[in-house]
């Protein structure tokens, strides 16, 4: 299993927990298991388009990803963060 | 005489603003969605209970939220309004910022909505809100990269900003653009044509382009949908169709104010009569109050002449916007006008414009305001 951080931003989605487990082998097969779970969560972090969206930001094991093709393994950890986006 | 309801959007989340049957006392619901941008929140005229919402963050990617119980709770759509992926073709690909306007479909398709976006899309829902699919005919239109460039937005992006339907006909609509101006559909949005003739665009070379218009607000006369008012960024105009020339009626607005502004608000049931609340328009295009003394004008004659309304509003450094979707009316007997400002500001006035008096202060940039009976 991969663990995940949940920012904040989509605790609601999450019944407030911003921490849990995910299945997957990539940053997108993570979200896409989080969004069976939790209707609506991916589109908020990645455009229809594969894109993270621009005030968003994942980390694998503490390198940021670029794209949601990144793989993941059993193990790894993936922070989802909100980044700076205004005032 | 009716209750009222407002509903307003802001830069931080909406409020729900409910009057007395006087339109004296004001109760106040919210915030609804703390934080949310919400460029749009719309009551559905055909069941008078569903509110759909058009939301994003500063961080979260865009939705829509749909309530029944006027607004006590929410459920998020399960397919907002998303381009679909890139296949390669021309132009890059599209992801949706934000939806901008709702539109509730005719009145003999109960559960149709439309909603246009940034950058500029037209989407389509036929079940309340809850899935979304793009209209092609606007979205894939082979000419949509000449009408919708890349560079061609707003400081917050490019818009398919306005949805009109004609109440008589649901396959005739129009929709208004600010990147190239209005088009009009007579197949329920298969196919699109510009429909600019007469309507300056002055930062082209070309001032009267068939296309590339910023057309900021369109709106049809309710009880004459051949009629529209267009409140453009190079003035206001009018068009009586089957015309296809718009009339610069903004040409007899004073010349010290000028015919800029961002939204026109046609009366309800008077086809000759409309608002507009100007902004200065001159040299660096502040956009705020000209001289600092917010008004309203009204024509009663379709736009022959015009008549300043800024009895209540600040005489002196008041230096408020209304945008695009921040000013309406209500429909009653003596009708009601409602406007959101920039500063946060909620304003009416319960007799056509004449006195203007606040009802809400220090909520953050409204972006939207709309009226709705009570039920």
């Amino acid at each position: 299993m991969i663990a995940v951080f949940i920012p904040s931003q989509l605790t609601s989605y999450t019944d407030g927990v911003s921490r849990l487990t995910a299945a997957g082998g990539s940053i997108e097969a993570v979200l896409d298991d989080l969004d069976a779970r939790f209707p609506g969560l991916k589109f908020r972090v990645v455009d229809e388009q594969d894109r993270i969206r621009r005030h968003m930001r994942i980390f694998r094991n503490g390198d940021r990803a670029q794209d949601v093709r990144a793989a993941v393994g059993e193990g790894d950890e993936v922070l989802i963060f909100g980044a700076l986006s205004g005032g | 005489m009716a209750a009222t309801q407002l509903l307003v959007g802001t830069r931080k989340g909406a409020w729900i603003y409910r009057s007395d049957a006087a339109r004296k006392a004001w109760s106040v619901q919210g915030p609804i969605f703390l934080g949310h941008i919400v460029n749009h929140l719309v009551l559905d005229p055909r069941d008078g209970k569903t509110l759909l919402m058009a939301a994003s963050t500063g961080h979260l990617g865009p939705t829509i939220f749909r309530s029944t119980n006027g607004g006590t709770s929410w459920t998020e759509a399960e397919r907002p309004p998303a381009f679909p992926k890139a296949d390669g073709g021309e132009g890059p690909a599209r992801s949706v910022d934000h939806s901008f306007w709702l539109e509730p479909g005719h009145a003999s398709e109960p559960g149709v909505w439309w909603a246009g976006t940034s950058p500029p899309g037209l989407f389509r829902s036929e079940d309340g809100g809850a899935t979304w699919d793009g209209a092609a005919g606007f979205n894939d239109h082979p000419m949509y990269w000449k009408w919708c460039p890349e560079d061609g937005g707003t400081p917050d992006g490019a818009l398919l900003n306005q949805i009109q339907i004609d109440p008589r006909d649901p396959r005739h609509m129009y929709v208004a653009t600010s990147t190239a101006g209005v088009f009009e559909s007579h197949d329920q949005g298969g196919d699109w044509a510009p429909l600019n003739q007469g309507v300056e665009a002055n930062f082209l070379p070309d001032p009267y382009p068939e296309y590339g218009q910023d057309a900021h607000y369109i709106a049809l006369a309710p009880t004459m949908p051949d009629r529209l008012w267009q409140q453009n960024h190079c003035g206001i105009y009018r068009l009586d169709r089957p015309a296809e020339r718009w009339d610069r009626i903004g040409e007899t607005m004073p010349k010290e104010i000028g015919d800029i502004g961002f939204t026109i608000v046609p009366h309800p049931r008077a086809a000759d009569t409309a608002w507009v609340f100007p902004m200065d328009g001159a040299e660096v295009w502040p956009r705020t109050s000209p001289g600092g003394k917010p008004a309203v004008y009204r024509t009663r004659d379709a736009g022959q002449s015009w008549e300043r309304q800024d009895r209540g509003f600040p005489t002196e450094q008041g230096w408020f916007t209304v945008k695009r979707q921040a000013f309406c009316a209500d429909k009653e007997a003596s009708v009601g006008l409602y406007l959101g400002t920039t500063g946060g500001e909620l304003w009416m006035s319960d007799d056509e414009g004449q006195a203007w008096r606040p009802i809400a202060a220090h909520l953050p940039e409204i972006y939207s305001v709309s009226a709705a009976p009570l039920p």
